[in-house]
């Protein structure tokens, strides 16, 4: 009563084995890494019947036990561990009825470590529908095993799976076939050697290059020396070992197993003509791709308002509840203006996950992976390229740990150097900010500009990473051979469940990780925005009030007061319907005393930040960035976002915050504080469509993610590459900056 | 000179005799391409490459290189 067991759930890929684990879990799952390796670790709590809670672990999908890759390797290393806290209690082999063949092959091996081990079959509604039946009884006697026939689409048989894991004890843990007869006398050697030992386990210690980190080192040592075979001789020898496992496979489905080909209805084959076509497929991909830039756009734009103003009224009323003095002005200036610069985007991002996790679901990823093949090569990229580069659209992070199932060492490289170039979302909300402001909103052929400028960033992130592929194939002299072997799983409806957990466990992931930094990097901003370094910032006050005594209203700030007017001006028109010229010249004159004060306030307040620590840090860049067509302010959240690129927003929202005191209703939105904004010399806008241009292309070159740059470092052991990718990508992205603004200013 | 996988034109079957084992990564064995299994041609790619393959009853993409290491005999009728 009241105890816990460990649970391993284990399979090949797209067999519905994380269906499984949500069917079990429920929400009740959490997602971590591994200790020192980045690779997913999914657990969960689920209730078994009796009072029995089981721990599941939900492992990386393999297809033997024969690693050829990080995440295989912790699969490896976890049953091999016997003195893992996750070492289970019980195997439960997920497997799925249309390639029960192929599943089999790693059951036969999990059942060779003589762990209780379950067989789940899922998918079983398929079977009908694809004539195949099968003798449960039979094959559960030869197999040694029991069996789980469930469908997670349908939520048929989990009770029953639940019921077999509790009673996990009477699972029979003797190996179904005798692997050891394929070479007698060197296996009859190796259990003399090591008679306490499990004879599979010494073959795997032999044969995988793991890192057996937790297990015990000097007992792995001594197996490791026992090579008395060439590597060559060792991998005929698993050759052998896996046709002998699936001759055994073979006669067990022979009779246990019966398909009547006839009863196929065959959608593949109709689905797959269409859509790897050498024309439609190519049409059909970019269609799809149109329609999720649309989408991200439509769809986000009544969320994305409401955030937006949620957050400009929060800071509002914080400033109005709560007592004057710093703690105050830290949140509503910092912390508050830094959030809501991130959680705007939730809508988008979510909106990116959804339509990524549905297409990875659906088993149309493949068919991209297996039409783009040929055309990647030639960019010295592989077919499997082309899932880091479409989900690095999410977060390079991930991306580029996708990279791991490619082959060739040489491939890999360069797709992880290039994957940056993708448009990550956290480019998104920079994007999405400038184009607001300077793409006009018109349609074109019902296809608004501002998508399809976002499109068209998409395009250049594509092209340029594809581009650099091909010259760093040129460049790189690497020989390493090429493999490629790709799964086409079958097409399925997607589970709305499983779309949806990956989009909240995504979407958490990137708000908590990017929020942490942008909480921080607020809060000095704003801290170092609050601290003066001369006498102009403690006398900001009388300066500006004794100047405008003295002269007057400057040009600039007559201008600034006409703007506020006008504004105020269109806005009446705009509410009332029947309004006359007297009513408005009187209300305007009524409000223009409040304008006068927002003036003066704001030029107090930008008198402050100019003579403050970051306003001297801005000052110190502005040289370098004013010929891309950026002020000060904009050279600050260019410096703090080399973080991470979404702090720009994050930070410029802090910037504007602090610089003014007043906030009127047309001026509390992020956008509007953006589009008011100045030059201080010039009085013209910042951001017009040349610098806007300039900063979009900045962006989408530039390699400013520092987490981007640790996990290059950890994927491919070494410096010289995120270096690299640093120096070359962010000169390059000031070059054309350089170029865009200076053509169109 | 006996016909490999990458010989296979579209729709045609074959039975694989032979496998090359230094040119084969293990993972294409596992997933069921061994000597006896059956193996049909269902789609190649655009400029004829990677092939779409159903092996065993696995369906599976390979390139045409790594399917010239695969010898088969071809299944002439139907």
């Amino acid at each position: 009563m009241g105890k816990q067991i460990n649970v391993a759930l284990i399979g090949n890929p797209n067999t519905g084995k994380t269906s499984v684990f949500n069917a079990l879990t429920g929400l009740n799952q959490k997602v971590g890494n591994y200790p020192g390796i980045t690779v997913e670790k999914k657990e969960g709590i689920c209730k078994l019947p009796r009072g029995v809670k089981a721990h599941i672990i939900d492992l990386p999908g393999t297809y033997s036990l024969n690693a050829s890759s990080l995440d295989e390797n912790v699969v490896i290393e976890l049953l091999l561990n016997k003195n893992d806290k996750d070492f289970p209690d019980i195997a439960v082999v997920v497997s799925d009825v249309e390639n029960l063949k192929r599943n089999l092959l790693l059951f036969t091996q999990i059942k060779d470590l003589e762990i209780p081990t379950l067989l789940v079959i899922n998918m079983a509604d398929r079977m009908s529908y694809k004539g195949i039946s099968l003798d449960i009884d039979y094959l559960e006697k030869h197999l040694q095993t029991k069996i789980a026939l469930i469908s997670t689409r349908k939520n048929e048989g989990i009770d029953n799976l639940k019921n077999l894991i509790a009673n996990f004890k009477d699972l029979p843990i003797s190996p179904c076939l005798n692997a050891s007869d394929i070479d007698k006398d060197y296996f009859d050697n190796l259990r003399k050697a090591f008679p306490n030992q499990l004879l599979y386990k010494l073959w795997l210690v032999i044969t995988q290059d793991v890192n057996f980190g937790k297990t015990d080192r000097n007992e792995i040592d001594a197996v490791a020396d026992f090579k008395t075979k060439s590597k060559g001789d060792l991998k005929r020898l698993q050759q052998r070992e896996t046709i002998k496992r699936y001759q055994f496979i073979n006669n067990a489905l022979k009779k246990g197993q019966t398909i009547d080909v006839s009863q196929a209805k065959d959608l593949r084959t109709k689905l797959d003509r269409i859509l790897t076509h050498k024309v439609w497929g190519y049409a059909i991909f970019f269609i799809i791709l149109l329609t999720i830039f649309q989408a991200i756009y439509d769809w986000s734009s009544v969320p994305m308002d409401f955030i937006d103003n949620v957050f400009a009224s929060l800071s509002e009323g914080i400033k109005n509840i709560l007592p004057n003095g710093a703690f105050t002005n830290l949140l509503a200036e910092g912390i508050i203006p830094g959030l809501g610069g991130i959680i705007i985007f939730i809508p988008q991002i979510a909106f990116l996950f959804l339509f990524i996790a549905v297409l990875e679901e659906s088993g149309y990823m493949s068919r991209v992976v297996f039409l783009m093949d040929r055309v990647m090569r030639r960019f010295g990229l592989s077919g499997k390229s082309v899932v880091p580069l479409i989900s690095g659209t999410a977060c390079a992070i991930p991306a580029i740990m996708a990279t791991r199932n490619i082959e060739s060492w040489k491939e890999r490289l360069i797709t992880i150097l290039v994957t940056p170039f993708t448009t990550c979302s956290a480019r998104l909300p920079v994007y999405l900010i400038i184009i607001e402001l300077v793409i006009p909103k018109e349609r074109f052929f019902g296809l608004g500009y501002q998508p399809l400028t976002l499109m068209l960033l998409y395009l250049i992130g594509f092209g340029s990473a594809v581009f650099s592929a091909y010259l760093l194939n040129k460049v790189l002299k690497i020989r390493s051979k090429t493999f490629f072997v790709v799964e086409m799983p079958n097409y399925k409806l997607p589970l709305f469940k499983n779309v949806i957990f990956t989009v909240i466990e995504k979407t958490k992931a990137f708000i908590f990780g990017a929020g942490k930094i942008i909480l921080a990097i607020s809060i000095v901003i704003w801290v170092l925005g609050s601290i003066g370094l001369n006498s102009n910032y403690s006398n900001a006050k009388e300066i500006v009030n004794r100047k405008i005594n003295e002269n007057g209203f400057s040009k600039i700030q007559a201008f600034s007061l006409q703007n506020k007017q006008e504004r105020y001006k269109n806005s009446l028109i705009e509410d009332y319907d029947n309004i006359t010229e007297t009513q408005i010249s009187d209300s305007i004159n009524y409000k223009t005393p409040l304008f006068k004060k927002a003036v003066i306030n704001d030029e107090i307040a930008s008198l402050k930040l100019e003579n403050s620590v970051l306003g001297y840090i801005g000052k110190v860049v502005e040289p370098a960035i004013r010929p891309l067509g950026y002020d000060w302010k904009i050279g600050i959240a260019i410096v703090s976002s080399f973080a991470a690129r979404e702090v720009f927003i994050g930070t410029l929202s802090t910037i504007y915050s602090v610089g003014s005191e007043i906030e009127d209703d047309e001026n509390k939105t992020i956008r509007a504080k953006m589009q008011s904004e100045r030059h201080q010399s010039t009085n013209k806008a910042v951001f017009t469509f040349a610098s806007g241009i300039s900063l979009l292309l900045f962006y989408a070159f530039a390699m400013q993610c520092m987490s981007t740059l640790a996990i290059v470092k950890k994927e491919t052991n070494s410096w010289k590459w995120p270096v690299l990718q640093l120096v070359i990508m962010t000169t390059f992205a000031y070059i054309v900056a350089l170029i865009a603004f200076q053509l169109l200013k | 000179m006996q016909d490999t996988l990458a010989h296979l034109k579209r729709g045609e079957k074959g039975i694989i005799t032979d496998v090359s084992s230094i040119h084969i990564p293990l993972k294409l064995l596992e997933m069921g391409c061994l000597p006896g299994n059956l193996v049909q041609l269902l789609q190649l790619a655009p400029f004829q490459d990677p092939m779409y393959l159903n092996i065993n009853g696995t369906h599976l993409a390979i390139r045409k290189e790594t399917a010239s290491h695969i010898l088969i005999e071809k299944i002439t009728h139907g």
